[in-house]
């Protein structure tokens, strides 16, 4: 498929859709995508998920290893966010060196899992100022239709809950054919999600398809938690020349919440139903 | 006889699973897996190709990629091609090169796209199999399809669809591994390539073994492709 | 220009009820000296066999495989829509969906442009209804002389599979009529998979392109024109 770029005539069809909180696929402006989790993408890893947010979809991947903590935190293991646009996902993503869009995906989930405390990366010790773990989380979006870092947002999420330690060796290296039954260490609540918003003149959308994020002239991504019984944000980053004016962004901060609930409302069963297994 | 860790016959393949029009996004696509080995396939193009200078008037370009998801192996492998997956793209290349035929598509490439989700040996072969199927998914003119499959000897034997456990087999004459790729209704091998110990003579033996087992899967990838346009089974 | 375009004037490859089958490159589709290979088959000795994956056809003695994935190829006269992505002095540059990009020359145009102007008639991002005029090595060249063709304005473009394009026209554009006198919209199908939609209200517009998504998912289903009619019903 070649790629559509977004006309004159689509994109103003869309201002005025949007105003009047219509969208293509029957949805309002604000309203979410569907979205699946699967889990046991690969055996390889410590922990895996695959995430289908309409017609996006999104795999991540936890891998484990150990080694020297850094000299100013010898009491605490290391996060590693890192992934890549795939030229197979998309006629827009090229091979190569990485393009913005592809280093700032794992960054801004980077942010948003470290921000949280979803991971209390101090039990990730094994031994204080030798041995820690390193967890790593790996992005890669299988098709793209638009809303990518919410996607691996949700996917990141699920794939941390259904990682599970390696085995170790007695030097303290990583034994990969020893599986344990131990999860990571991660605060059950927090459950940390990214929503990014997008703005076409004075309308703002939600989870928008490859088509209306094209026609969108800003974003803005916040990472969003539940911490001691109150919604946190932790991590925000606003993208592309056009702004937001303070009312838009008061308008898109109340929503936060309700939106954090809604998607936790269907993760949740998904990530007990993977609990259990 | 041989005995495989895993009960199978020495011509016996892993249990195989073969799907068509996984990725939306894509001009073709296709997943093809080898027991625990799983890969995924998509196809662009024909599409204008860059640089301008690599463009040939007389003939659109195949291009391929093949690689390894980051968490596809035990050791995760750093992300971004390597010299491996640099020289498994070009066999790969030149594998599934026989078949098209691009000449209708001057100046153009078709592109691609290799990935390993799942790593338990074969994973080139698999990989094959899939982009075949996406290639032809594409709707490009091709004259054939390509099967691909690991013929292996662990110590003296032969097998077909080698994995990890075989390929790591360090005893008597130890482990061969011998990735093949043909022409799927013809005696034309496109990707040969091998790695341990193996008598001259028994080669011939491994590539009628291979053609047996190509004859299978070759089935598994016309009924997913029928499949995915509605066809029965 | 007028909008009221929407003659589909390619129908020769809309679905005819005759038997057809799924082939995969390298199957024999017949046996025998009577046939003859037409578009995506050849002959090997005795047989008839297929060169690309798609629906195989009999028409008289000649078998062809009508293609239901991939890209869209260019076909001389096909008419298509495009956007504009660059002006130049004899003319505008455009993206067709295909592998190379095409021209619009500033003399094929139904009208005298000023140099001056080019901008003014046909301005980037523009979408355009044109035909293909010739296909050369490197170029597609186009014109836009004809009824229905021109700059398109209002409403709305979108994209479908170019290779469901006939299922969505219907024989002899019976299932496009259908689509239109339901929901009172003006609609351009261009070959390249590319649908213009312009209608009275925006509720009639969605509705439009919904049920053309919805009949170009649908592969290989027999009776198109009774699913697209009963779906109006329910919808």
């Amino acid at each position: 498929m070649s790629a559509m770029n977004v006309s004159n005539l689509t994109k103003e069809y869309l201002v005025k859709l949007f105003a009047e909180n219509k969208r293509f696929d029957g949805r309002k402006n604000f309203d979410l995508k569907d979205f699946q989790v699967e889990y046991g993408v690969s055996n390889k890893a410590e922990g895996s998920a695959r995430v289908k947010l309409g017609k996006t979809e999104v795999v991540v991947g936890i891998k484990l290893q150990t080694g020297e903590p850094y000299p100013d935190s010898p009491n605490a293991g290391n996060l590693m966010v890192s992934g890549d646009l795939l030229p197979l996902a998309s006629p827009r993503f090229e091979s190569g060196p990485p393009k913005f869009d592809a280093i700032e995906m794992p960054r801004l989930i980077d942010r948003m899992l470290r921000e949280s405390g979803f991971i209390d990366l101090k039990k990730l010790v094994i031994e204080e100022g030798k041995n820690v773990w390193t967890v790593i989380v790996d992005i890669y979006p299988i098709n793209d239709d638009g809303a990518l870092i919410d996607a691996a947002s949700i996917a990141s999420v699920a794939a941390l809950r259904n990682a599970k330690f390696p085995g170790l060796h007695e030097n303290g290296k990583v034994d990969f054919d020893k599986k344990t039954e131990e999860r990571l260490p991660l605060a059950e609540e927090v459950i940390p999600l990214s929503f990014t918003f997008f703005k076409l003149r004075d309308s703002i959308i939600l989870h928008p398809t490859r088509e209306e994020e094209e026609a969108c002239e800003a974003k803005v991504t916040f990472g969003v938690s539940y911490w001691k019984g109150q919604y946190m944000v932790n991590s925000c980053q606003k993208g592309m020349k056009v702004p937001f004016t303070r009312d838009e962004l008061e308008t898109i901060s109340k929503m936060l919440p309700e939106k954090h609930e809604e998607i936790v409302k269907t993760l949740r069963t998904k990530l007990d139903e993977n609990q259990k297994a | 006889m041989v005995k495989r860790h895993d009960g199978r016959a020495a011509d016996e393949m892993r249990p195989m699973v073969a799907k068509v029009g996984i990725i939306p996004n894509a001009d073709g696509s296709a997943m093809f897996s080898f027991g625990k080995t799983i890969a995924i396939a998509a196809v662009y193009g024909p599409r204008t190709l860059h640089p301008q200078h690599m463009q040939n008037p007389a003939t659109g370009i195949l291009r391929v990629n093949y690689d390894l998801l980051s968490f596809s192996v035990a050791d995760r492998k750093k992300p971004g091609p390597s010299r491996r997956s640099k020289e498994i793209s070009k066999v790969t290349e030149w594998a599934l090169a026989p078949v098209l035929n691009l000449e209708e598509f001057p100046n153009t490439v078709v592109d691609v796209e290799i990935y390993i989700l799942q790593a338990d040996a074969s994973t080139r072969v698999a990989g094959i199999n899939a982009a075949a199927m996406a290639l032809a998914h594409a709707g490009l003119p091709m004259k054939d399809l390509v099967t691909a499959v690991a013929v292996g000897k662990i110590d003296k034997e032969l097998i077909v669809d080698v994995d990890k456990e075989e390929e790591d087999f360090r005893e008597g004459e130890g482990a061969t591994d011998f990735p093949l790729a043909k022409v799927s209704t013809k005696d034309e091998f496109t990707l040969l390539q091998l790695d341990g110990k193996i008598q001259p003579d028994l080669i011939p033996k491994a590539l009628d073994m291979a053609t047996k087992a190509c004859e299978k899967i070759y089935e598994l990838q016309k009924a997913a492709l029928k499949e995915s346009i509605g066809g029965n089974k | 220009m007028e909008n009221e375009i929407s003659e589909v004037q390619e129908t020769s490859e809309a679905i005819p009820e005759t038997k057809r089958e799924i082939v995969i490159p390298g199957e024999i589709i017949v046996s025998g000296d009577d046939y003859l290979p037409g578009e995506g088959v050849r002959r090997e000795g005795d047989n008839i066999v297929a060169s690309k994956f798609g629906l195989a056809e009999q028409i008289g003695r000649v078998v062809k495989i009508i293609s239901v994935t991939g890209s869209y190829v260019p076909r001389r006269n096909n008419v298509i829509l495009g956007r504009i992505t660059d002006v130049l002095h004899n003319g505008w540059l455009l993206d067709i969906d295909a592998a190379s990009s095409a021209f619009l020359p500033v003399a094929e145009v139904p009208r005298y442009i000023n140099q001056h102007e080019m901008s003014q008639f046909l301005a980037i991002g523009d979408i355009v209804s044109a035909k293909i005029w010739s296909i050369k090595g490197r170029g597609i060249d186009l014109a836009m002389k004809g009824r229905g063709l021109g700059k398109v304005e209002g409403g709305f473009i979108f994209r479908i599979q170019p290779s469901r394009v006939p299922r969505v026209i219907g024989r002899e554009g019976s299932m496009i009529t259908l689509i239109k006198e339901d929901t009172g919209c003006n609609i351009t199908v261009g070959q390249n998979g590319w649908i213009w939609i312009k209608g009275e209200s925006i509720d009639q517009e969605l509705r439009a392109r919904k049920a053309i998504e919805y009949i170009a998912d649908k592969v290989n289903v027999g009776g198109l024109t009774e699913h697209m009619e009963a779906w109006f019903k329910d919808n």
